[in-house]
């Protein structure tokens, strides 16, 4: 492989298919001077290499008997997808019996080479088989460029003009697609009736496209002329004939453009789409065919449209009553044969013309006929496609690889996950995967659940709502982090879509989850203390309580009593470090699973689970939290509420506690006490 | 020793290789990978776990390569174990001995393969 590439070979691309190594490199050894290989090793990898080069590769070498996939699946699926129009196939079996054969050439193979290889015999059979396709590929590229041609010019001019009249005009946009596609019509009946005007199918799609340009000198009109409602005097009128010549002035002042057809044509039908065929016409007085046909077939379609259109100063006329009219030479005297056309086509134009709309006129003059021109000569995608498809890749690889994010692609069918270059290093896995949900490189990074996830979401979107945003964790290197995956999925065009597949990114978001982790910590604690702020912990305390009736908690709620003493004696430094400590001593003497918070000022909380009793825990903890802190001593009133035989809310129970810790604060002070029934009436106080 | 010589050690067809890949070095090249290929590896082991419908595909492959290589001998008897081996269901008796001749040429083959200095 990789002898050295005549200057042909840049495009000329093989794909050999074949189960065995030594198979594939005997033949690319003898292809390798003219083409450029591809290998694949069964059925299954070839249809995956054909569904991303099928219009890169210039021939296929296929074997029958594989593992996985065989040959004649291949075929079949090349017949059912289209691609074995483009693709030729040789096939190069060991098989010689006349049923393979056969079967491999009804299947739509083109030529047999059987073993052993001899390379004369190889190369001689890919060499003219590739020939073939060239010639054919060329044909079809002559079609494609005048299709690309009309493409272009099409899209663009209709685009802008019909802007730009609508704009300064006041008419709608309209005028210039029925002018146009009339135009199309009166030329097509004419080259059907006679031969005096010899116009190929491709100078009627260029006459149609300039036919737009036919006003395009009223831009040079002062617009109280142009939109003046009742009629014009005799020196208005000269300044709007003068829209004639302004506009063939406007196409032949195109530097380096006078040759193009379309120019030229526009250029005579501008000036001359309102002569008439008897010389009363303006502004050079042209008669008969001294006008172009061009310009004869576009007056017509003006002066029609105009009838059938409502303008300030009348109503519109009906399709049948503005033919008679130009027939019976109200309008001016046209050319006969002309006219006939007009009268052929006369049923027809009513619904052609009122059917159009400006998403109709690009759509359907534009893909109705490529696809037209495609489906009757059976052409195979241009060079031009394929060179535009290359460079469409070329920068999607290069902008994957610059974004720093890993960028993926899922295939329905042959199922498979593509990455971009960079992504796949990221994650250390190749950059093509096939059944990606068996893949066990794949699996060690999303787990098969996610992954079944993730594709079951994507599959359950609809075209109108193709997008899925989803967070997952996954081990990359060995590392467990969130990431976000936002996918699109692709639906084909079809009436009834069918799911494609989809494409998206992978980003990490462990860094923006740890700092919103961290931002809630924040907002869930006290600043001096580190304890849980009141709104946090009641929270968790509603969450705990809705666990079950069956546990048992405590809530315990006390104040320091002589805070004040303290910052009064020792100052307010004090004051925060014996809060400080308070908060120290209540961490030391809880559990993990626990909960400890401060009110703000000297009022703190402890939520905690116990089995048999609480009574033992509370007492320990209120020891602990009154022993001296330096020489202070600490005095704390504390009330507590448990959830045995309770029925209620956060808020009941914290009642309760604060009730057995008013009692405490109004009688001895530091010591604690249970709520019982006895202070129900405090509490019903407290309540009111 | 030369290719050829090699080539009537193998009792197989040098004449007609030489007509096909025309160098003696390709011939050489691609006789080397033989000794690398896995069909006879991938046979041995299908017909172990009798899995005929790999063994076939394995045999196959195996005959196409000798065909390739002109190894006349190999080819003879790897092709009757294919024929044998060809829409087979069932184990049956005349398989071991059919593959015991392919075995027995494929390893004379190989080791007159690695007596070539290239391979």
């Amino acid at each position: 492989m990789g002898g050295k590439k005549s200057k042909l070979s840049a495009r000329k691309k093989i794909l050999i298919v074949d189960d065995s190594e030594l198979n594939r490199s005997l033949l690319s050894d003898m292809l390798a001077d003219d083409f450029t290989i591809m290998e694949a090793e069964n059925g299954m990898e070839a249809l995956a290499i054909l569904r991303e080069h099928e219009l890169e590769i210039s021939l296929m070498l296929l074997d029958i008997v594989m593992p996985v996939m065989d040959g004649f699946d291949v075929l079949a699926t090349m017949n059912h997808t289209g691609w074995i129009k483009t693709v030729p196939v040789i096939m190069i079996s060991a098989e010689t019996g006349g049923s393979y054969i056969d079967r491999a050439y009804d299947l739509g193979a083109i030529d047999y080479i059987s073993r052993p290889f001899d390379e004369r015999t190889v190369k001689h059979r890919v060499m003219s088989n590739f020939m073939l396709s060239i010639k054919h590929k060329e044909m079809s590229d002559m079609l494609s460029d005048q299709i690309f041609e009309k493409e272009k010019d099409n899209s663009l001019m209709i685009e802008i003009l019909s802007h730009i009249v609508e704009f300064r005009n006041g008419e709608s946009g309209l005028h210039v697609l029925h002018v146009h596609s009339m135009t199309e019509m009166i030329l097509r009946a004419l080259v059907a009736k006679t031969d005096k005007y010899p116009l190929s199918v491709k100078d009627i799609h260029l006459i149609g496209n300039a036919s737009a340009l036919h006003d395009i000198g009223k831009i040079s009109i002062p617009s109280e002329v142009l939109n003046k409602p009742g009629r014009f005097t005799k020196e208005e009128f000269e300044i709007m004939k003068a829209h004639t010549v302004e506009g063939a002035k406007m196409l032949s002042d195109i530097p380096f453009r006078k040759n193009e057809a379309l120019i030229r044509v526009g250029y005579e039908i501008c000036r001359w789409h309102h002569e008439r065929y008897d010389g009363n016409g303006y502004p050079d007085g042209l008669k008969g065919d001294e006008i172009p046909i061009s310009a004869q077939a576009v007056s017509i379609a003006d002066v029609y449209d105009a009838l059938t259109s409502k303008r300030v100063y009348k109503d519109a006329y009906p399709s049948d009553v503005a033919v008679k009219m130009i027939l019976n030479g109200e309008c001016g005297v046209f050319n006969p044969v002309l006219l006939e056309c007009l009268s052929d086509i006369a049923d027809d134009l009513e619904k052609e013309l009122h059917t159009l709309s400006f998403g109709h006129a690009t759509d359907s003059g534009i893909r109705d006929t490529v696809s037209h021109v495609l489906k009757s000569s059976g052409a195979d995608v241009s060079n031009r496609t394929i060179r535009l498809m290359e460079h469409e890749r070329m920068k999607s690889e290069y902008l994957a690889d610059i974004s720093r994010e890993i960028i993926f692609e899922y295939i329905e069918s042959p199922e498979m996950l593509k990455l971009a270059e960079w992504g796949a290093e990221q994650l250390g896995i190749p950059v093509k995967i096939m059944n990606p949900t068996e893949n066990s490189l794949l699996l060690n990074i999303f787990s098969k659940d996610d992954i079944t996830d993730l594709l079951n979401k994507i599959k359950n979107t609809t075209p109108e709502n193709p997008v899925v945003s989803e967070k997952y964790l996954l081990n990359i290197n060995g590392v467990k982090k969130w990431n976000k995956i936002m996918a699109k999925a692709m639906w084909n065009n079809d009436e009834s879509p069918e799911f494609d597949g989809a494409v998206g990114k992978i980003v990490d978001i462990d860094d923006e989850t740890a700092a919103m982790e961290s931002l809630q910590e924040r907002a869930d604690h006290d600043a001096r203390t580190g304890l849980l702020n009141y709104n946090a912990a009641k929270k968790r305390i509603t969450e705990l309580l809705a666990t079950g009736r069956s546990r048992r908690f405590a809530l315990v709620y006390f104040d320091l009593d002589n805070l004040k003493t303290a910052n009064d004696v020792y100052g307010h430094l004090f004051g925060d470090e014996l809060i400080e400590a308070i908060a120290g001593r209540m961490k030391d003497n809880i559990r993990s699973t626990d909960i400890a918070a401060r009110f703000g000022g000297d009022e703190f909380m402890i939520f905690m689970e116990y089995k048999d009793t609480v009574v033992p825990q509370v007492k320990r903890i209120f020891e602990r939290l009154t022993q001296k802190y330096k020489d202070f001593d600490v005095s704390v009133s504390m009330g507590i509420a448990c959830t045995e035989k309770f029925i209620g809310n956060y808020d009941d129970l914290f009642n309760m506690a604060d009730a057995a810790m008013y009692t405490v604060k109004h009688s001895t002070k530091n010591a604690y006490l249970f709520y019982d029934d006895s202070m129900d009436s405090l509490l019903q106080s407290k309540k009111d | 020793m030369t290719v050829k010589e090699c080539y009537a050690e193998m009792g197989a067809n040098y004449d007609d290789v030489v007509s096909r890949l025309r160098t003696d070095e390709r011939i050489a090249k691609f006789l080397g990978k033989i000794l690398n290929d896995g069909s006879f590896e991938l046979l041995k082991k299908s017909l172990d776990e009798k899995n005929l419908e790999e063994a076939f595909r394995a045999a196959h492959t195996l005959k196409g390569v000798c065909m390739n290589m002109s190894l006349t001998k190999l080819q003879a008897s790897a092709s009757k174990l294919t024929e044998a081996l060809r829409g087979r269901t069932e184990y049956g008796e005349d398989i071991d001995p059919l593959f015991i001749a392919v075995r027995d040429d494929y390893e004379y083959t190989m080791s007159c393969i690695r007596k070539l200095p290239v391979a």
